[in-house]
């Protein structure tokens, strides 16, 4: 078994606000091994970039409440000091965040901003974490790196701002890198290479990914297991396959059945998940699904575990259906309406 | 999809339309580079019908959008709605034009006025064209707000009490209001989420049924365009590179980028996924400024020979309006190739 880095326990993040506690994050649990790559999967809402940057230690504030542990290389980031934490972003854990013509500082040079990175880690002279900035650029694919290094972010296109991003991520070597929706923001040529590019730096740094996404598709072909999250609660996990060929959760299905695919008949009508995602503040009672979930019945009411219904036991999943009823049911969701003849 | 009327009139039809945009420079402001946003760009969409216009960042895909909505002035070219031209056209001479044609924008958080309420939002273009008095426009917002899936309680809140989705159902009432025609859905639903965003393409497909709409569909996601069209443009620096009835593109495209944009396109299946050749595009669409000669793909193409880089090929029929401009078209036989360039030929 390969190394075990990051071991997140029952993770609980609320913040008290004027209209009532959110409960953004509300136990998920999941672990990370050296090598893999973890697809969090979700709506907006669904609390997928708070539990990515509670571990980051983003989310302390007066008016947060934090439960469960977050254990990284056997110590609870939450139980770290913010100056201790320092020492964690970016060296051990590094981000990419979603949109890059926003985080990054306009009025810097991309070399500047990626050196800043290296030297705040370690004590190297400006000459040395500039050549390191090139050699970074230069292994996401940024072309001709070396006068590239002294541009301004507004000389870069989306998608090479997304690569100085993952390079200044990358430049202190992280054992664990978080990549909150890197390619929501980009064309769909661009989003290849980019989930191509994350995919190849996790071998080469020997490093471990959590990738964040609203799209299934995205992590269908990089990820080895994936969360799929709703309203703070993780809903469904299981390794990539299982939860592609045997989805247990009807949210798992209703998100499948939104994506027009390439790889199917064209249906008539997309399937649409009805409504929207519930309030943080007043979640409904029992399954938080329920609402908005077509096969619903009496004991929804109550809330359901995560647990293995399935064959592997590493497939958990918090629905009451019979399993055998939804093997019978997914189908007509995942599939849209055929067209009409 | 929508039933097509075939009549002889396109309801609207544009001709070798370009839009240059002047780079000036200097106390002068002379003009020292132009921005070849879009090149010389014709095509006609039937009444009822549905046109995907796909391409990467920067393609001119936005720009073509609003040249013809005539936000734009085009540099050259024509655009003829309903029969009759309309470029030369000025702001009053537009007015009763813009009934007829409206705009989806792409961001439902920067294309709304965060200051006005829901009801002034719709009720807006109403006013402007004097359309009832104020009560009958107050009716008509709160049953478009009904028609978009909204309720018409919200017509007193403010654009920021909505979600990205209601947002985006907020500007396609508005630009309903006036039962335009013609819709240009500018990447209407790029900013939302995947759950979100076959609700809305359901809704616009609700919408065309109902009110006979013919919509132009620009997106960068060819699954999203294929979802909603009848037929698809693919757009790369400015030019149409390749135009088809919807599903023959994707059984049999022809010009190599069409190839690798379907090939882009993520699959919810790990198996099929590993399978499939991805053919990743290198590098970025070149700059409109000072595109390549020759066939303008040519420097990202994997197909590319000499021929490429210096003679840019025209756009060809290959039977079943199927156009494509390439020196080295994929899934043609020879006789067809050869037909089509003879026919290019002749014409």
């Amino acid at each position: 078994m390969a190394e075990l880095l990051l071991d997140v326990r029952d993770l609980k993040a609320h913040f008290a606000t004027e209209d009532g506690i959110v409960k953004a994050v509300d136990g998920v649990s999941f672990r990370l091994e050296r090598g893999q790559v973890l697809g969090i999967v979700g709506e907006s809402g669904s609390g997928k970039s708070v539990t990515a940057m509670t571990i980051m230690g983003l989310t302390r504030d007066v008016n947060s409440r934090f439960e469960g542990e977050v254990i990284y290389k056997g110590r609870d980031l939450l139980k770290v000091s913010d100056s201790e934490m320092q020492d964690y972003r970016g060296a051990e854990i590094g981000m990419i965040f979603q949109d890059p013509m926003t985080s990054l500082n306009p009025v810097y040079r991309i070399g500047e901003q990626i050196a800043e990175a290296i030297r705040t880690h370690e004590k190297v002279d400006k000459r040395t974490a500039k050549n390191r900035a090139v050699e970074l650029l230069r292994q996401v694919g940024i072309p001709n790196p070396e006068s590239r290094v002294d541009d301004f972010p507004h000389q870069f296109s989306g998608g090479m701002r997304q690569r100085a991003m993952i390079a200044m991520a990358l430049s202190c070597n992280p054992a664990v890198l978080i990549a909150d929706e890197p390619t929501t923001a980009l064309d769909v040529t661009i989003q290849a290479q980019i989930i191509e590019l994350i995919d190849r730096l996790k071998d080469d740094f020997n490093s471990a990914v959590i990738l964040i996404t609203h799209d299934l598709g995205v992590v269908a072909d990089i990820a080895d297991e994936i969360l799929v999250m709703y309203a703070g609660n993780v809903v469904e996990r299981a390794e990539t396959r299982d939860l592609f060929y045997d989805p247990q959760m009807p949210y798992t299905w209703g998100l499948l059945g939104s994506i027009p695919r390439l790889d199917r008949p064209r249906p008539d009508r997309l399937h649409s998940i009805k409504g929207s995602p519930p309030s943080l503040i007043t979640l409904p009672q029992g399954c938080a699904f329920r609402p908005r979930c077509p096969h619903a019945f009496d004991r929804c009411m109550e809330k359901p575990p995560l647990e293995n219904h399935v064959d592997p036991p590493t497939h958990l999943d918090r629905c009451w259906l019979d399993v055998e009823y939804k093997r019978a049911h997914r189908g007509d969701t995942i599939a849209g309406e055929p067209e009409a003849a | 999809m929508s039933e097509v009327v075939q009549t002889g009139v396109p309801l609207i039809e544009v001709r070798e339309v370009k839009k240059y945009f002047p780079i000036r420079k200097g106390m002068m402001q002379r003009e020292v580079a132009r921005v070849h946003a879009v090149d010389g760009v014709s095509f006609a969409v039937q009444e009822g019908e549905t046109l995907g216009l796909v391409g990467e960042s920067g393609c001119g895909k936005s720009t073509l959008g609003r040249t013809i909505v005539r936000l734009y002035e085009p540099t050259a070219g024509q655009i003829i709605f309903q029969g009759t031209p309309i470029e030369g056209h000025g702001a009053r001479q537009l007015r009763p034009l813009r009934r007829e044609m409206q705009m989806v924008f792409q961001d439902p958080y920067a294309s709304l006025n965060p200051r006005k309420r829901v009801g002034s939002i719709v009720g807006d273009p109403l006013k402007i064209h004097k359309l009832g008095d104020k009560r009958e426009r107050k009716a008509q917002v709160e049953e478009l707000l009904e028609t978009v899936g909204l309720s018409p309680e919200h017509y007193n809140r403010y654009p920021h009490e909505f979600s990205g989705g209601q947002r985006q159902r907020i500007g396609i009432a508005r630009a309903l209001a006036l039962r335009p025609k013609l819709v240009v859905a500018d990447e209407p639903v790029s900013a939302l989420d995947v759950s979100i965003q076959s609700q809305m393409l359901n809704l616009l497909e609700d919408l065309q049924n109902e009110f006979r709409l013919t919509y132009i569909f620009i997106a960068h996601d060819l699954g999203v365009v294929r979802h909603v069209s009848d037929r698809i443009a693919v757009m790369y620096l400015g030019k149409i590179v390749e135009m088809s009835p919807a599903e023959e593109l994707y059984v049999r495209p022809i010009m190599p980028y069409t190839e690798a944009l379907l090939s882009a396109v993520p699959v919810p299946d790990p198996d099929l996924a590993q399978k499939r050749e991805r053919i990743v595009l290198e590098g970025d669409v070149p700059s409109p400024i000072n595109p390549p000669g020759g066939c303008r793909f040519h420097p990202r193409c994997r197909y590319a020979t000499q021929v490429c880089m210096e003679i840019e090929p025209p756009l060809v029929e290959y039977g079943n309006g199927h156009l494509a401009a390439c020196h080295h078209p994929l899934n043609v036989d020879s006789t067809l190739a050869a037909a089509a360039v003879r026919s290019a030929a002749g014409s």
